[in-house]
């Protein structure tokens, strides 16, 4: 009969799988330990609070992996056929509790702790003296609007929109506003300075991305979301679409650059005299 | 109790078709009927990893030139477009279909002692609606300007405008709404088919908590799916409209593509469709797992000679699954522009979630306990499910936080979590299921020897490509991306994807070492002659295999046992089979 040929070969069948599952655990916990592929130094003050809940949750959920990829190699092992009988037992009503109540106080403890970062992102304003800029998503460029000397955001029409005479966001030349506008394609920020972002797209959903700011956000039509960052690290950090928005989705991507606050002068002068 | 004139559901006694046609390809037995869904989804997934076998071919070798592509190189809209279908005939046509319609089918009117489903002729309906759905997907990959290239979240504006917004957009966009559509359609029937029978159709002592895990995981299953189905359903028909009708209930107005001013709509809202999407969205990862967590249970009690540890914490569970299902959809959400704090709400419902998964995790090394396990192939893909689950699951703590998703979303990071978790750990329950339940459908056990080549190459297989795609996510790739050297950054990780595509080829092979085991095993496997070759206790090892048009030879079983009594202290076998009179138990 097929099944009764019972213990014949079973501890080689577990001890295989044993190994397998402390190695593969071992080997994976490894490379999260020893970040070999990681994250790129974070440039703000909220990226290193993200940072600092990465590492709690990584913490949290190394040990629960750990744990339990190894008891479960230790019950194949030690519970495989050689001849026994099963233990019979239906449950625990105590284990089921104790065990339930610790993932809610663990998983949900997590999570409660997780709400400062996104706090400071999405529920605080930009502090006040920020620095809007405007960001546009189009297939398959970013287009970044500075307001300019008189501070205000000009008129734009979408059926001024042209990106081929060079007018791609479709400002409006009749608003006075709008004349001392600067669109660029990459986008300058001053260090240790509050950045107020307004991100926006033309056609179809895209998503702003940039590793060191550890930000993301979706720019979708219809929708203005503000975004708020104060970068401290200067430097030259990848900005990269995140959202599939079409055949050149891999390719939409611009530059961002912290620069310190004269430099910052120096660029918008030059940005100034090429506008006019 | 139910019967019906027309074929006869519950006991109602019918006689078996004769010819060809009413036996094999228009029939109303719910047994050829889950074969049916199985070759369904055994084509849809070969299919599906044929398109992944591509992706990675490009991604592994950006540069190299293969000669089944045009000029030698794949474009970025045929690698968008396999994307998408890759995604789509996965999550359709295999993680829906497989388990629930495919394995639920044939055994869940005999786990529970009905003669057939509870509507025969409506269970034939949905499985032929479910390949009319099928055969229209796929023809959009033959239609002009391809396949879409939308993903198979079909995000608008994108999947709204038409051609204008990209290849593949037009007609190809077009019939991948109205497949999808039709799919809806199949589901919902299958689903209250399902309900149906397991209220109405249950044998006499079969009661609720006699019920094996399988059944309660296909019954919520199909509550699930009746619920998400429609609103799915519902959102096709509005981005049909959008398209073909001029209506905008997803396109806002002034939308400029390459210059041109999209006149033709106004007021709509693209995280309309992201809010009905992922409202069947995250029921449907749950749709396809449920079974999954059924099957392991199952087999994990069967093969281990004990019963489930925590069989009403076990219920509970899948229920808490089941509800908490529809309770988290925003977590796909957080950077849509969506409020933050409903994103903060969905993040705190999101890590309740794990706790019921994490219940389960618990109770299967419970169940694994103080046994006696027999690795045979069915056991080793339940073992590979639990462990592949775990490793799956914790992820989703991370992508759960929205602080997190920040940085993670549509990141590698999150194409590592929901392949391992809907993905694999799914496809091993279905392994699992076939190898344990193959002898009682075709009256043959599949091979042992090759199945366990097939089992420990694609469990080592998975880990090694879907493991890496963690440290790419940690590292800030984006996925969806064509060309993986597209930014500085990603250079450096390209020896990841060189490793993730070779253990990827590895594995499709160990795919087919199991297709021939399967077809080989039908032909000449050794054959199974006895009713109960595993010693399990469910009501489908009480009737010959393969079982007899009317499963139970028009005696309705009575059940006198739970699901899973292994081991019993006094009792003589180490099981005792649920339809086993007590006075009939032999004594110790």
């Amino acid at each position: 009969m097929l099944r009764r040929r019972s213990e014949h070969g079973s501890t080689t069948v577990a001890l295989s799988l044993a190994i397998f599952l402390v190695l593969m655990t071992v080997v994976s916990v490894y490379f999260f330990w020893a970040k070999v592929w990681w994250f790129p130094p974070a440039i703000t003050a909220v990226g290193h609070e993200i940072d600092a809940q990465f590492a709690r949750t990584f913490l949290i959920t190394g040990i629960v992996f750990v744990m339990a990829q190894f008891g479960l190699a230790y019950a194949v092992f030690k519970f495989r056929d050689r001849g026994q009988k099963a233990t019979y037992f239906e449950g625990n009503n105590t284990m089921e509790i104790v065990w339930t109540l610790a993932t809610v106080v663990l998983f949900v403890g997590l999570g409660l702790y997780a709400r400062n970062a996104w706090a400071q992102v999405h529920f605080l304003g930009a502090a006040p003296g920020a620095l809007p800029i405007e960001i546009t998503g189009q297939q398959f460029v970013w287009n970044f609007r500075y307001a300019g000397p008189d501070g205000k955001f000009g008129r734009e029409k979408p059926e001024l929109v042209s990106a081929s005479t060079g007018n791609p966001v479709g400002l409006d030349s009749t608003d006075p506003a709008s004349k001392d506008d600067i669109v660029s394609p990459v986008i300058a920020v001053p260090a240790n300075r509050e950045i107020e972002l307004i991100i926006r797209s033309q056609d179809v959903t895209h998503s702003f991305y940039v590793r060191e700011l550890r930000l993301k956000q979706d720019a979708v039509p219809g929708m203005e979301v503000h975004m708020h960052f104060n970068a401290t690290v200067p430097g030259n950090y990848e900005i990269a679409c995140a959202e599939l928005c079409g055949l050149g989705h891999y390719r939409m991507h611009s530059m961002l650059t912290v620069m310190s606050e004269p430099d910052f002068e120096k660029w918008m002068k030059e940005q100034e005299a090429a506008n006019q | 109790m139910v019967t019906h004139e027309n074929g006869g559901g519950g006991h109602g006694h019918h006689q078996a078709p004769t010819g060809f046609i009413r036996k094999y390809v228009f029939s109303i037995d719910h047994k050829v009927i889950g074969i049916q869904y199985l070759c369904l989804a055994l084509f849809s997934v070969f299919v599906g990893m044929g398109l992944s076998l591509l992706m990675r071919l490009h991604l592994g070798w950006p540069n190299a030139h293969w000669s089944i592509f045009k000029g030698g190189l794949m474009t970025p809209e045929q690698y968008l477009a396999l994307m998408t279908m890759h995604g789509t005939i996965m999550v359709f046509m295999v993680l829906t279909t497989a388990p629930q319609s495919g394995f639920g089918n044939y055994f869940l009117p005999i786990q529970i002692g009905a003669a057939d489903m509870a509507f025969p002729v409506l269970n034939m309906l949905s499985f032929w609606t479910t390949m009319l759905s099928l055969l229209v997907m796929i023809a959009a990959f033959f239609v002009a300007g391809g396949a879409p290239i939308g993903g198979w979240t079909s995000y608008p504006p994108l999947s709204a405008l038409g051609e204008m917004a990209g290849p593949g957009q037009g007609a190809g966009e077009t019939l991948w709404i109205i497949g999808l559509a039709i799919f809806c359609g199949a589901s919902l029937m299958g689903a209250l088919n399902f309900i149906t029978t397991l209220i109405d159709l249950r044998a006499k002592g079969m009661t609720l908590g006699r019920l094996p895990l399988t059944c309660w995981t296909w019954f919520v299953t199909a509550i699930l799916g009746l619920l998400a189905f429609g609103v799915l359903l519902a959102a096709c028909i509005l981005l049909l409209l959008d398209r073909i009708a001029g209506t905008s209930f997803f396109v806002p107005a002034g939308l400029v593509i390459t210059d041109q001013v999209v006149t033709w709509h106004k007021g709509g809202s693209p995280l309309l469709w992201q809010h009905l999407f992922w409202f069947f969205g995250h029921p449907e990862v749950y749709i396809a797992i449920l079974p999954g967590m059924g099957v392991a249970s199952h087999l994990l009690s069967t093969f281990s000679r004990k019963p489930v540890f925590g069989y009403r914490a076990m219920v509970g569970a899948i229920c808490g699954i089941g509800f908490l299902g529809f309770c988290v959809w925003g977590h796909h959400m957080f950077i849509s522009g969506m409020s933050p704090y409903s994103a903060f709400a969905f993040s705190i419902l999101t890590m309740a979630i794990g706790v019921p998964s994490a219940i389960k995790t618990f109770n299967w090394l419970g169940t694994l306990w103080g046994g006696k396990i027999e690795f045979n192939c069915a056991m080793l893909f339940a073992l590979g499910f639990v462990s592949l689950f775990v490793s799956g699951g914790l992820s989703g703590l991370f992508l759960a936080q929205p602080a997190l998703d920040l940085y993670l979303h549509d990141g590698y990071f999150v194409v590592a979590h929901f392949h391992l978790i809907m993905g694999v750990a799914a496809i091993f329950g279905m392994f699992a299921g076939l190898y344990f339940w193959f002898p009682k459908m075709f009256g043959r056990f599949l091979n042992e020897g090759i199945g366990k080549v097939h089992f420990w190459l694609t469990f080592v297989g998975v880990y090694c490509i879907f493991m890496p795609m963690h440290y790419l996510g940690l590292a800030g790739h984006p996925r969806r991306y064509f060309d993986t050297t597209a930014l500085e950054f990603l250079q450096k990780l390209q020896p990841v994807h060189v490793f993730i595509s070779i253990a990827a080829f590895i594995t499709i092979g160990a795919q087919l070492i199991f297709l021939f085991n399967f077809f080989w095993s039908l032909k000449a496997g050794k054959e199974c002659k006895e009713e109960n070759p595993w010693h399990a206790t469910t009501l489908e090892w009480s009737i010959p295999s393969p079982p007899p048009f009317d499963n139970f030879g028009g005696v309705e079983p009575v059940v006198y046992h739970g699901p899973y009594e292994f081991s019993v202290p006094g009792a003589a076998d180490d099981y005792i089979p649920q339809h086993l009179a007590p006075n009939l138990v032999k004594k110790a």
